[in-house]
């Protein structure tokens, strides 16, 4: 995990620094003559130090990176620490909101129904048929995933927002909770011995030095597929819009600008459905893992839908 | 040739074969998915949800080798 990590953190130093050189490279020779640059367009689905509004150009507060042992922790805010922060607080308002209008009305209207409906169909679609009746005490968490990540989506496509889960690292954050999550259901579950014994797979005591570490990579591989799908699900789809917009640029004509428009409302709207999705499967791998985490050697009952 | 122009032609073939895997697979998914709806129209959006779900995953799989593409694109 540390390796995969130290990888993910080179390569996006690596392109940070490239994308950095590359724009100070078109500025310092003026470079809109030239033609287009791939590389220049990522600045807008990069991080950056700033958030901007209509008019306004916030810059986020900045601290310096403190020293601990041989780690800098560097807390200053950025464009999607930001948007990640203003999800959680929505989310909140969202949810206390909701829960406080059950106070009134055992029959919700607007709103709380919609959020009741998504709810209903996680616990009855996802949790349940994955998990069995044990796993409804890790709805809230699933569904804390699920709403989560979809506000994140969503951010990124109304106008000067970004997409927090863009970014490798927020979607690594997120891999690493849910795969806690699912070590902690197993161990619940089954027990810490007949967690660890499942480890060995079942082979003789000489075998265990060469099964353990592989059946550990193994449990890894499963939520660092869960950050990669939503990560690149996210930029990808901002990467083909922007590429679209900057047909208009490299031809450098007014007529295709309709074409390109055209084609990006079509792109945005899978955009819209692909973070739906990408928030549902998300939420289904999940509970589909710790499902199969909390199954074990015990085959349950085949349920009926 | 330079390196990066290796780099960038790479990420061009690279990119073309990924898309090439990942219609493959989605096409059949999608051409079995329309037989059983045909076939069973009862169950059609238990087999729509199914189809979904395994699109997604498809695409995962194929946005593991569109990073690289996109590594490979950016190098400089």
């Amino acid at each position: 995990m540390i390796f995969e990590s130290s990888l993910i953190a080179d390569t996006l130093h690596h392109t940070a620094q490239t994308v950095a050189d590359t724009a100070a490279a078109a500025h310092a020779s003026g470079g809109h003559g030239e033609g287009f640059n791939f590389v220049h367009l990522l600045e807008h689905i990069k991080n950056s130090n700033s958030v901007e509004l209509p008019g306004i150009h916030l810059m986020l507060p900045q601290f310096a990176p403190v020293q601990i042992g041989g780690l800098t922790l560097d807390l200053s805010m950025s464009k999607h620490v930001f948007f990640l922060l203003l999800g959680g607080v929505l989310l909140l308002i969202a949810s206390v909101y909701a829960a406080r209008s059950y106070k009134k009305n055992l029959v919700p209207r607007g709103f709380v129904n919609l959020v009741e409906l998504i709810i209903i169909f996680i616990r009855d679609e996802v949790v349940l048929p994955n998990m069995g009746p044990g796993g409804l005490k890790y709805l809230p968490y699933l569904l804390t995933t699920f709403f989560y990540i979809l506000i994140m989506n969503l951010s990124g496509l109304v106008p000067y927002g970004a997409t927090a889960t863009g970014n490798i690292m927020v979607t690594a954050g997120l891999a690493i909770i849910a795969f806690f999550m699912i070590q902690l259901s197993a161990i619940k579950a089954k027990g810490l011995r007949h967690y660890l014994a499942e480890l060995t797979g079942g082979t003789p005591w000489f075998l265990w030095p060469i099964m353990i570490p592989i059946e550990i990579l193994g449990l890894f591989t499963k939520p660092f597929a869960l950050c990669m799908r939503l990560f690149a699900n996210m930029t990808g789809g901002h990467i083909v819009i922007l590429s679209l917009f900057g047909l208009i640029f490299m031809f450098r004509s007014f007529v295709v600008a309709p074409v390109s428009v055209l084609f990006v409302v079509g792109i945005y709207m899978l955009e819209l459905f692909v973070a739906f999705l990408q928030a549902y499967v998300f939420t289904m791998l999940t509970s589909l893992f710790m499902g199969l985490g909390m199954q074990g050697e015990h085959h349950e009952e085949s349920h009926t839908h | 040739m330079e390196k990066i122009a290796i780099a960038y032609l790479a990420a061009g073939f690279g990119a073309g074969l990924v898309i090439l895997g990942a219609a493959y697979g989605i096409g059949k998914l999608a051409a079995a998915a329309m037989e059983a709806s045909g076939r069973q129209p009862e169950v059609a959006s238990e087999v729509r949800t199914s189809m979904l779900i395994a699109a997604a995953l498809i695409e995962g799989a194929t946005f593991f080798a569109l990073a690289i593409c996109i590594i490979l694109a950016t190098k400089s």
